[in-house]
């Protein structure tokens, strides 16, 4: 047994080396999903995949990504090597956003337009539940230790703290306008939620859900109606948070531990979405409006290659 | 901002009195703490069909009104709110005053008022009315936001000024800094011509040409004959027009002597609203508001949305339902109301203004969104749009 994990490991790094990660980018103009080899910095190819493809994820074990493809009113599921579409879910109408538990078994989607956050399970493609959330749900996500699903709701101004044994809001937190992302630290202990109109991010304590801090973000030459957070990430040992700034074309890094506003890097116009390499040693940016796709090294803290992708880059997912 | 937490289960007596020590709300689920919102309009003698292109929208306000009462309500069963919308609709020969002292006044603190500038004055002068916020969502004129302003009445929709600066901005961006202006013959052409007057100065650019128009508004005999004669005068880059009911305005494009686009009020627009528009999630609101209406969201639609969801959100901050906390909160910079174009909205305290982003638009597709990237401000790029604190006439603030 031990022999076999040596073997499999030892597999594993010796493919980690041989093929480098692979960067998945959804184009919502372009119908398509753009494949980027990060460590050459270059496009690979670009394939369609339907109409308004949005969120984007891969599951745990890096075999399939689930493309919400918001004008086709489905979540396809396509086969990460030969990147063909191998099944639908039934996502209800326009989906953007969604969310996969930690076993990749069920998957959450909000749905926008009908203010529901929809339960999938994905062996069976069916539906299992719909909940009712606040208007315009949008940022979601499940924790590590998959006691809570979140949806937060963009009109509303909500979090809605849902328990994933019962599928049934348990409490409401109202939040600052126009909550956009919510992401859990690695331990489950926080969650981070991003405010779009008031350009702020609140952490909270899970366990007494509480409020911990409400960070803003102040930028030099930068008016606040255009710092507008969106995507955020939080490395494993929460030693830094990085927060897309949107239209003021920045990523924020933020002191994990004492929430304070380390540094500010530019990257595109109107950035998004954000993900980490599997190593967390380079930070992915999808930049909507200059329609590329940035490298930050996060060691030197450097914005090192963007790389053009395709028109509005939305949703980024990586592969190992 | 604290949050402010709602429990949907038991203690909540307990956490209402540590609510109460640390400034955080809690709230029961039941009973409902209910905000009333009063809703008036009257109805307006239809203009004659200048074509038969685009149909006769009725009842223009009302289903942004009723829209937004379902996205409060959404959020008010969670925080143990309901709001409710009861609308008064004055026949054409009905008054006004009457409805509102009658079933109006002393009943409810919010008003949203789809009233032309002089009806929706008098209401707002009323005795009762002091004790109300009155919601302007049908007005552009300027003289109410300044000379005219009242301490009790905010303004939704942008002001003519917002407009002609925004489609100055635009105009200075792509260089056409000559402009031939063509002003209808009814006062509110008048207005917007000399709102536009004022950006020109504003921006330094040069009116080289003014026209009022005064011959037939028949499409059949308009089109090709008059308009080449007419707009035979200096050279200039632009042609702007002022015709708010757009009476003429639609037959200059193509048909000018020289071939010059047309801006103003036909051809590229200034609006708060335009169904050509779907960034930041206006996309989202276009597909409710037309599942709800059945047609697009119109500008006095989305005008009397952002009023009830204003008073919404206020409410669901504050966890009131009275006019001191939510007036306070309305007109604070703590407001960031969310209207779908990309950053937040907030009142200018000096004017009772809704300071929001300028859409400029053709037909069928949005050209550009203003405050232009450019113009700068010290404090908010919308504050570039329209008559700015130093600028102000009105005096309520003083």
């Amino acid at each position: 047994m031990l022999e076999k994990n040596i073997v499999t490991l030892l597999l594993f790094a010796l493919t980690a080396t041989a093929h480098a990660e692979t960067v998945f980018v959804t184009l919502e103009k372009d119908n398509a999903l753009a494949v980027v080899d990060p460590i050459a910095g270059k496009l690979i190819k670009t394939v369609p995949v339907g109409q308004r493809p949005r969120g984007i994820a891969i599951s745990p074990d890096n075999k399939f990504l689930y493309v919400a493809v918001s004008d086709d009113n489905t979540i396809k599921i396509i086969d990460v090597e030969t990147l063909k579409e191998v099944g639908k879910l039934p996502s209800g109408e326009d989906p953007e956003t969604f969310a996969l538990n930690p076993a990749g078994d069920t998957l959450y989607v909000s749905n926008e337009d009908d203010s529901l956050v929809t339960v999938i399970d994905i062996a069976k493609r069916k539906a299992i539940k719909q909940i009712k959330v606040g208007v315009e749900p949008e940022g979601i996500t499940v924790s590590p230790d998959n006691r809570w699903l979140i949806s937060a709701s963009e009109t509303t101004n909500m979090l809605h703290w849902i328990d994933t044994k019962t599928n049934a809001i348990v409490e409401n937190t109202l939040v600052d306008p126009r909550p956009r992302a919510a992401s859990f630290t690695a331990d489950s202990q926080q969650l981070w939620v991003s405010s779009e109109m008031a350009g702020t991010l609140m952490v909270f304590d899970v366990k007494t859900r509480q409020l911990i801090k409400t960070i803003s973000f102040n930028v030099t030459g930068v008016t606040n109606d255009k710092i507008q957070p969106v995507g955020v990430v939080i490395d494993k040992q929460r030693r830094r948070a990085y927060i897309a700034l949107g239209p003021a074309n920045r990523v924020a890094v933020v002191n994990a531990q004492t929430y304070e506003l380390e540094n500010v890097l530019l990257v595109g116009s109107r950035v998004w979405n954000l993900a980490f390499s599997p190593d967390e040693k380079h930070l992915y940016t999808t930049n909507g409006v200059s329609n590329d796709l940035s490298i930050v090294d996060l060691e030197s803290q450097t914005v090192t290659k963007s790389i053009g992708v395709g028109t509005y880059p939305w949703g980024v997912a990586v592969k190992p | 901002m604290r949050p402010i937490k709602l429990c949907t289960q038991t203690i909540i007596q307990f956490f209402i009195i540590v609510g109460h020590l640390g400034g955080v709300g809690v709230v029961d689920a039941k009973p409902k703490q209910v905000v009333a919102i009063a809703y008036i309009s009257q109805e307006q003698a239809t203009p004659p069909a200048l074509s038969n292109l685009d149909p006769i929208v009725k009842g223009k306000g009302l289903l942004g009104a009723e829209l937004a009462i379902s996205d409060n309500n959404t959020t008010g069963q969670f925080t143990g709110q309901q709001f409710v919308l009861k609308k008064f609709n004055v026949p054409p020969d009905g008054s006004v005053v009457d409805v509102f002292n009658k079933a109006i006044a002393d009943k409810f603190s919010y008003l949203v008022s789809l009233l032309p500038a002089g009806q929706m004055l008098s209401i707002a002068d009323l005795p009762a009315a002091q004790k109300m916020i009155l919601f302007d969502a049908a007005t552009t004129d300027d003289a109410l936001r300044n000379e005219q302003c009242r301490a009790n009445v905010l303004h939704i929709l942008p002001s003519r000024a917002m407009r002609a600066d925004a489609l100055a901005q635009y105009m200075m961006k792509k260089r056409w800094t000559k402009w031939f202006l063509v002003v209808g013959r009814r006062s509110e052409d008048q207005l917007f011509a000399e709102a536009i007057k004022r950006s020109a100065k504003r921006f330094n650019m040069s009116l080289v040409a003014e026209k009022v128009w005064e011959h037939t508004y028949d499409a059949r005999r308009t089109a090709q004959s008059d308009v080449a004669v007419f707009s035979q005068v200096d050279d200039y880059d632009v042609l702007v027009v002022a015709d708010e009911r757009g009476e003429f305005g639609e037959y200059l494009d193509y048909r000018t002597w020289l071939p010059r686009p047309v801006i103003g009020t036909q051809g590229l627009i200034a609006t708060a609203w335009h169904r050509t528009h779907e960034q930041w999630g206006a996309v989202q609101i276009q597909n409710r508001f037309k599942e709800q209406a059945g047609r697009w969201m119109e500008e006095q639609d989305y005008a009397a949305y952002l009023a009830v969801r204003a008073v919404g959100e206020a409410a669901a901050r504050t966890q009131s339902n009275e006019l001191k906390p939510i007036k306070e909160y309305l007109v604070s910079e703590k407001l960031t109301l969310q209207g779908y174009k990309g950053t937040p909205l907030s009142f200018r305290a000096w004017d009772g203004q809704l300071r929001q982003p300028v859409l400029l638009s053709a037909p069928r597709s949005l050209v550009a969104v203003a405050p232009i990237e450019g113009f700068l401000h010290p404090k908010t790029e919308l504050d570039t749009l329209g008559y700015d604190q130093p600028e102000s006439h009105c005096q309520w603030r003083k």
